[in-house]
């Protein structure tokens, strides 16, 4: 069967980006051709320059979905084990380590591409909207595609290798993007820590991608698990290989501990925080995770670790979220939070819900946070939800997608992440590796999922405006390229979950599709007897969580009362601490930037670099520039001491010899 | 007969008043004829030898030597006019302008 064509799905958007690469990295030089050659204004070269910048940058990652979709359908058509695979070069062949630079379009990476692909279309249709009239129209696009290329090797590479290509491109563009307006020093700032904190997670995936090469001498995926299952490697190796990657996954997927740079991501354009801060990479993790689910399911230890840290990430990031006032920093952790769960997921066994949490998150916070791009957009870059209120009737299509997607977040049947949650939830009680205290945890966090994204619906769109006779006036919706994207997304957020009904309506004879697509690479462990029987009773918890949420942030800030304000004021430390995050970036910078700041600069650089390496290099300039200066006495141009020196020499050089001769 | 070593010693008292002349002295005139002295020692001394190892080569040399100093005392002095042309002055003093 012919696979080459998966080479195009990469391909497009690589195109994309050499286009509006060459045309933002040019800029200048072609202004000032089409000014002399043709007489265009500047106005003009602009306008249309945006123009193939947005169409290039659309079209490419369209005609890559599409790409995607016809795989997709080739491998419907396959007998289930197959995956198609296509190898583009032999990369590194040497003694012991034999890679293959190929691509590998299985059940898991297809629902990943068409994920990628797909929001990523959509966003990037938002994106002609949203960026509409920016003076780097084309660098945002080329580096858009440019994200959409690297993400796309992560979830296709076959190898740990390959994937860790396109892991370490969506950290360049992620970087990129977040600090794309550089001008402004606390965004190129935010942009740093970002690239930096995921530098410290990769560390972790590049030891234990090593480690795991060590072990099974391959880095193939397919490989990789065969040797699993048939080594008898000890379990504390593997162990320690699957938390190494694990570290890597914190990184790039925000959880504790590393999670600090994802809410000062929020800097970066709001379809960049949407497609890449949401959707798309920061679920990077959770997909190495159960793309690797072999290796932790071989490691029994290394599981409890990734279910208590997701849940502990769950429940601490919703806490913080509760009172936070930034519209974008709430979608940020609101984002740690759902990934805490695909986290928790993936540690109690159950990958699959894992995924199909990915999924329709993908959906939901995706519209959400292109919803808060309307909002920010229409409010003339306003982002504090405290001087918003009552934009329900100025941006109606807005409003409404941005209920259906909180609806579905918070966890409302049948919306697409009630499905999906409640799955999680399941798992978390009922696996092997589930327990009370874990599902305990995840019930809390989907509590809090609810009461904080009610919280900012009812501030920004119910109640009385609070910004301002004159900014309200300006508030408009927005153009149809937006809220077209919106109401796609909004559709999808609303049925995206009855790709996976839950097994309790198994009698309406709905066949749980992501479940039977991903069955034959993904293994989830059954529930126990036990979890058998509480299910119903834990989706009935869910959805009275969701409720209670809706009605506790009716009560506090759905009527006009000043609850929120006598309940602040009662707990004042608690609001401090959560108000300032707990803290934990002060923690950080006091335990860690400040002795490193120490090391390097006063140790290092001041006594190491100035003391020793520049003095030395120094002492060496100092003294031939010293010696030169005191021998140039000797070169006075008098012709008379020249010759005393010849005569003084000539009789040193006769001693010499004769002294030698005899 | 004078004996050689009276000879020798003429010839090397001779070619340190030479050389003593164009150490110390700082007229450039000067210091050629300090010069031409401490080739005539060096022609004295090949003179000396020649009698005392009785053949001619040395009287050769002597004729040589004198032919080569004509000339090389001609384009000396064509070098010395030059230079007091550019400078004005016979002193070596003046002449430094090449140092550094």
């Amino acid at each position: 069967m012919q696979t080459q064509g998966l080479v195009y799905i990469l391909l497009f958007p690589l195109i994309g980006t050499f286009i509006n690469g060459f045309l933002s990295f040019f800029r200048n030089d072609l202004k000032t051709y089409f000014k002399k050659n043709f007489q265009w204004s500047a106005e003009k070269f602009s306008y249309t320059t945006n123009r193939i910048s947005a169409i290039v940058g659309v079209l490419a990652v369209t005609l890559s979905f599409l790409c995607g979709v016809w795989y997709f359908f080739e491998l419907l058509n396959l007998s289930s084990e197959n995956a198609l695979s296509y190898t583009l070069l032999r990369w590194i062949h040497t003694g012991a380590l034999d890679l293959e630079f190929s691509f590998y379009f299985d059940h898991l990476s297809s629902i990943m591409v068409l994920v990628v692909t797909g929001v990523g279309s959509l966003i990037h249709l938002y994106s002609v909207g949203y960026m509409h009239g920016d003076p780097g129209v084309s660098r945002y696009f080329a580096y858009l595609n440019l994200f959409i290329v690297a993400m796309l090797m992560l979830v296709l590479g076959n190898n740990l290798l390959v994937m860790f290509i396109g892991w370490e491109g969506v950290g360049l563009v992620s970087y990129l993007l977040i600090s794309f307006w550089y001008s402004d020093i606390d965004k190129a700032k935010a942009g740093k820590k970002a690239f930096i904190v995921n530098r410290m997670g990769d560390v972790g995936f590049v030891l234990g991608a090593l480690l795991l090469f060590a072990l099974f001498n391959t880095m193939n995926f397919s490989e990789l698990t065969q040797s699993i299952e048939q080594s008898a490697v000890p379990v504390g190796y593997i162990t320690c290989a699957a938390l190494l990657l694990f570290f890597g996954a914190c990184g790039k997927s925000a959880q504790i501990p590393l999670y600090v740079w994802l809410p000062d991501a929020m800097a970066g354009p709001t379809p960049v925080s949407a497609l890449i801060h949401a959707a798309t990479m920061v679920t990077a993790g959770v997909y190495m995770v159960v793309r690797l689910s072999p290796l932790y399911f071989a490691a029994p230890y290394a599981m409890n670790v990734i279910a208590i840290i997701g849940a502990a990430t769950a429940l601490f990031a919703a806490t913080i979220g509760l009172v936070q006032k930034d519209i974008k920093k709430i979608l940020a952790y609101s984002t740690i939070s759902q990934l805490g769960f695909m986290f928790l997921a993936c540690g109690v066994g159950a990958p699959i819900a894992a995924i199909f949490h990915l999924v329709t998150h993908a959906f939901f916070k995706a519209c959400l946070f292109l919803g808060a791009g309307s909002v920010i957009h229409g409010m003339g870059g306003e982002q504090d939800i405290t001087r918003m209120g009552g934009l329900k009737h100025k941006m109606p299509v807005t409003f409404w997608t941005f209920l259906i997607a909180i609806l579905a977040i918070s966890g409302f049947p049948p919306f697409s992440g009630f499905m999906s949650k409640d799955e999680i939830l399941v798992a978390a009680f009922g696996t092997e590796y589930g327990s009370m205290a874990l599902g305990i945890i995840a019930v809390i966090a989907a509590l809090f999922t609810s009461l904080y994204m009610f919280r900012l619906f009812y501030l920004t769109f119910l109640g009385d405006n609070r910004s301002g006779h004159k900014v309200y006036e300006h508030v408009h919706e927005s153009p149809g390229a937006m809220t077209s994207v919106l109401i796609i997304l909004a559709g999808l957020a609303m049925i995206g979950g009855f790709i996976g009904i839950p097994h309790l309506f198994s009698f309406l004879a709905f066949p749980n599709l992501i479940e039977e697509w991903l069955e034959p690479v993904v293994i989830s462990f059954p529930l126990t007897r036990h979890g058998e029987t509480l299910s119903p009773l834990i989706m009935l918890v869910s959805v009275g969580m969701a409720f209670l949420g809706l009605l506790i942030a009716y009560i506090f800030y759905g009527r006009k009362n000043t609850y929120a304000e006598n309940l602040r004021s009662l707990f004042q430390t608690t609001y401090q601490l959560l108000w300032h995050k707990y803290f934990v970036d002060e923690i950080y910078h006091k335990l860690i930037v400040r002795p490193l700041y120490f090391i390097s600069e006063r140790i290092l650089f001041n006594t190491i670099e100035k003391g020793g390496i520049d003095w030395s290099v120094d002492f060496a300039g100092r003294f031939s520039k010293t010696i030169s200066r005191k021998s140039l006495k000797l070169q006075q141009g008098d012709i008379q001491y020249y010759l005393l020196y010849m005569i003084i020499g000539l009789i040193i050089m006769s001693v010499v010899i004769l002294w030698w001769v005899q | 007969m004078i004996p050689i070593d009276f000879l020798v010693m003429v010839s090397l008292t001779l070619f340190l008043l030479g050389a003593t002349t164009v150490l110390v002295r700082r007229n450039i005139l000067v210091m050629l004829m300090g010069l031409e002295l401490m080739l005539n020692a060096a022609v004295l001394l090949f003179i000396v030898y020649s009698r005392v190892h009785a053949n001619l080569t040395g009287h050769f040399f002597a004729l040589f030597i004198f032919v080569v100093a004509a000339i090389e005392v001609g384009l000396i002095i064509a070098i010395i006019l030059n230079l007091f042309k550019q400078k004005r002055s016979l002193l070596t003093s003046s002449y430094t302008s090449m140092k550094e």
